[in-house]
């Protein structure tokens, strides 16, 4: 199974546009985490339960819209781009591994593009489900899901560093400091607001 | 029936899979089979090759339903060779 997914994946060459749904998706999750963490964390105390709920209402939004969407851009890209090939292979390539290929790669990359934000939202609140289940003791919950967030944040830009063949330690801090810039608006935001 | 030692095809494909795959997938069709493949022309999405399949017995509908299964097309079968599956007088009368 797997080595046929990996032809299709050749054969459509949507490698690298499931590697970018991954990580463009990916700091879509974080960075929209850190966001409603942020505000959370300046605003008055708020119950675990209402953030949770708050963020894993977030999470799953970003897993529909991102599932629909790329399913709706792909599907209509390989769809298009088979009938290029039938038109100079002259012949229906509908049952064919191209075929095959057109119809089943926009729902793998849609999946990716859907679970990659949802599933490191899920980590980002983990420290929130570990405390909402008291199984941490003096830590606070939400610092700790920001340093996860920022954390993931750096990974994602070390992935894609790699990826690019850039230097790992400062794409990984290009995405810490784009974060970091992210968390401080939020906050002087917040701030703001809160003064009036 | 007649058995197919050899065939020579003129075969229009698309880049993807590339000759190498192309080849091994037919290969894998028989314990037995060699292929020779030959790229003529390379166009924008698509490649003409000369395919020379040999084997002691070539089981051509499954060939060609490979061949249209990786998408490509044959145009013109272009040499073969086939052998008798009759037995020789000499066998008869043994």
């Amino acid at each position: 199974m797997f080595d046929r997914l990996r032809s299709f994946l050749r054969i459509t060459e949507s490698g690298k546009i499931a590697r970018r749904y991954f990580v463009t998706n990916g700091f879509d999750g974080v960075l929209a985490t850190l966001g409603l963490l942020m505000g959370f964390r300046v605003n008055v105390k708020t119950s675990l339960d209402v953030i949770i709920g708050a963020c894993l209402g977030a999470a799953v939004a970003l897993f529909m819209s991102g599932i629909t969407s790329a399913y709706i851009s792909e599907s209509a890209e390989k769809e298009r781009a088979l009938r290029l090939l039938e038109q100079s292979m002259i012949a229906s390539l509908d049952h064919s591994v191209h075929g095959q290929a057109a119809r089943l790669m926009p729902w793998v990359i849609a999946l990716i593009n859907g679970l990659s934000p949802f599933c490191l939202a899920l980590l980002v609140m983990f420290p929130l489900f570990i405390a909402e289940a008291q199984l941490i003791g003096d830590v606070p919950p939400l610092d700790a899901a920001i340093a996860v967030a920022l954390l993931l944040t750096f990974l994602l830009g070390v992935y894609s560093g790699r990826l690019g063949g850039r230097f790992w330690l400062w794409s990984g801090l290009r995405s810490l400091i784009i974060a970091a810039i992210t968390a401080i608006i939020i906050f002087v935001l917040n701030r703001g607001l809160n003064v009036q | 029936m007649a058995i197919v030692k050899r065939v020579v095809l003129d075969v229009l494909k698309p880049h993807q899979p590339n000759a190498l795959e192309f080849a091994c997938e037919l290969a894998d069709l028989g314990s037995e089979y060699q292929i020779d493949l030959l790229v003529k022309e390379i166009d924008d999405k698509t490649q003409t090759i000369e395919l020379t399949i040999s084997a002691d017995n070539i089981n051509f509908e499954v060939v060609s339903n490979h061949i249209k299964t990786m998408g490509g097309a044959i145009h013109s079968i272009d040499e073969v060779a086939v052998l008798s599956s009759k037995p020789s007088e000499a066998e008869q009368h043994s």
